[in-house]
């Protein structure tokens, strides 16, 4: 019988470079999933988050109702969102994924209508004095003005998106989420701390791209700063 | 809708509420985790943003600690903890993952509202002869307690959701319901343990809507 290797693997280490190394194809999948179903919930959150924005902003009887359903929906705890989206979506990413487009919808739609409510009244005024249509208008003047509120949701909303996946393991699409989940039940350290690194550290990543992004598409905010 | 009139069922049938995982004690428990770690939260946290607040220091820390906490997974927090020493004692991952991030959004509010309030009056407060501590009593955190008050409320349902998620790793509380139905595979269970903890939020949210409207005038800030 050959003895049992003493790395810490085997002593069940938190910090462990063995575990990185064996498990690479593992945690790439992982992360992989993980990128897969934050991109797809703040993409589609943000599609349907845009309309609803300038819906609540140009007619005022539906900003009410746009803002109270959407607060409703993020008061529900996350697991509970995922356990009654279950008889819809079954076992499946959809799921996960509807799930977190409701989340991330609050905190859009709130970010875009603050955006859009505080383009200046004169602004408005000259582009339509201007001959500018309400497309245009829309398009050219207050969605651009709006951006910077915009961006600062979508990143607020991203960062809790890849934190939120996690929960997904509940329904075994969880990304790293299955990591913990499965390290938890197995005792497994390096498994759970090593995922949950990573996680911040993707958090930390979108964020920043999203940052970098938000300078790149408004110039005249630091034009105005500096 | 089939799967509707289930959860209905299984949670209007009396077998289903008394007992060690009855509905009635999963209901107590969450209560109680979410009132005693709220209170615990506001102890740690209106201190020292109050303090940070009035004498305008940290202010770096106090706003940006709401961004971190919003990056760090609660599940993960919750399984590592359930790992460490601290696992041995049976709410321990709990309780302390609650108050983990129940204090970030406590802390910001606070210091922002303490901040925030009218740099006028409270220079006419000093020219009166105010003391330090009677301007922070009288003066800045009268009129900051609706930003005190809206982290309280970010706060509470913070820990109603943390909770939930802290059946994953094993505690207690209505998530556990939810747990156990996906592993008995009874999606009415999970449906009924989903509308319980809904409900218990929304209940959570609504009380703090009503002690808002109740609030005389000036403590309701203007929103």
């Amino acid at each position: 019988m050959t003895a049992p290797p003493d790395d810490c693997l085997a002593r069940n280490e938190w910090i462990c470079g063995e575990y990185l190394s064996t498990r690479r194809e593992i945690l790439l999948d992982a992360v992989v999933q993980h990128l897969e179903l934050t991109a797809a919930s703040v993409l589609i959150g943000l599609v349907v988050a845009v309309p609803l924005a300038v819906l609540a902003r140009r007619r005022r009887w539906a900003a009410g109702p746009v803002l109270a359903v959407t607060t409703i929906l993020y008061t529900i705890p996350s697991l509970a969102m995922f356990s009654l989206l279950l008889p819809l979506y079954g076992l499946s990413g959809s799921l996960v994924v509807a799930g977190l487009v409701l989340y991330s919808l609050t905190l859009l739609v709130r970010n875009i209508l603050a955006g859009l409510r505080a383009v200046p009244e004169e602004t408005r005024q000259a582009a339509l004095g201007m001959g500018y249509g309400p497309v245009r208008l829309l398009l050219a003047v207050e969605l651009p003005l709006a951006l910077p509120a915009a961006m600062a949701g979508l990143r607020i909303a991203t960062v809790s998106a890849v934190s939120l996946v996690t929960v997904g393991a509940i329904v075994g699409f969880g990304g790293l989420g299955n990591l913990i989940y499965s390290g938890m039940n197995t005792y497994f350290k390096a498994q759970v701390l090593t995922a949950s690194v990573l996680c911040v550290v993707i958090a930390v990543a979108a964020d920043l791209l999203l940052l970098g992004a938000q300078r790149l598409m408004t110039p005249w905010t630091r034009a105005a700063r500096a | 809708m089939n799967t509707l009139t289930a959860a209905w069922d299984w949670l209007t049938d009396p077998a289903h509420w008394p007992g060690e995982n009855g509905i009635a004690r999963r209901l107590l428990q969450h209560l109680v985790l979410t009132a005693v770690c709220l209170v615990v939260s506001c102890l740690i946290a209106l201190p020292v943003a109050l303090v940070l607040g009035h004498l305008g220091k940290g202010g770096a820390l106090a706003v940006n600690i709401s961004n971190v906490g919003r990056a760090v997974p609660t599940f993960a927090v919750l399984v590592l903890l359930l790992l460490t020493p601290v696992g041995r004692w049976s709410e321990g991952p709990t309780v302390v993952a609650l108050v983990l991030f129940a204090v970030p959004p406590l802390l910001t509010n606070a210091y922002v509202g303490m901040r925030e309030v009218d740099r006028g009056v409270v220079q006419a407060a000093r020219g009166m002869g105010m003391t330090g501590r009677q301007l922070m009593f009288h003066v800045e955190l009268p009129l900051s307690l609706p930003m005190v008050l809206n982290g309280v409320r970010i706060a509470a349902v913070q820990l109603v959701a943390t909770a939930t998620i802290a059946a994953l790793a094993g505690g207690g509380g209505l998530g556990r319901i939810i747990t156990a139905g996906f592993n008995l595979a009874s999606t009415p269970q999970v449906v009924a343990g989903a509308v319980l903890v809904a409900a218990f939020a929304l209940v959570v949210e609504a009380l703090f809507e009503v002690v808002e409207r109740l609030a005389p005038r000036w403590a309701r800030g203007a929103r």
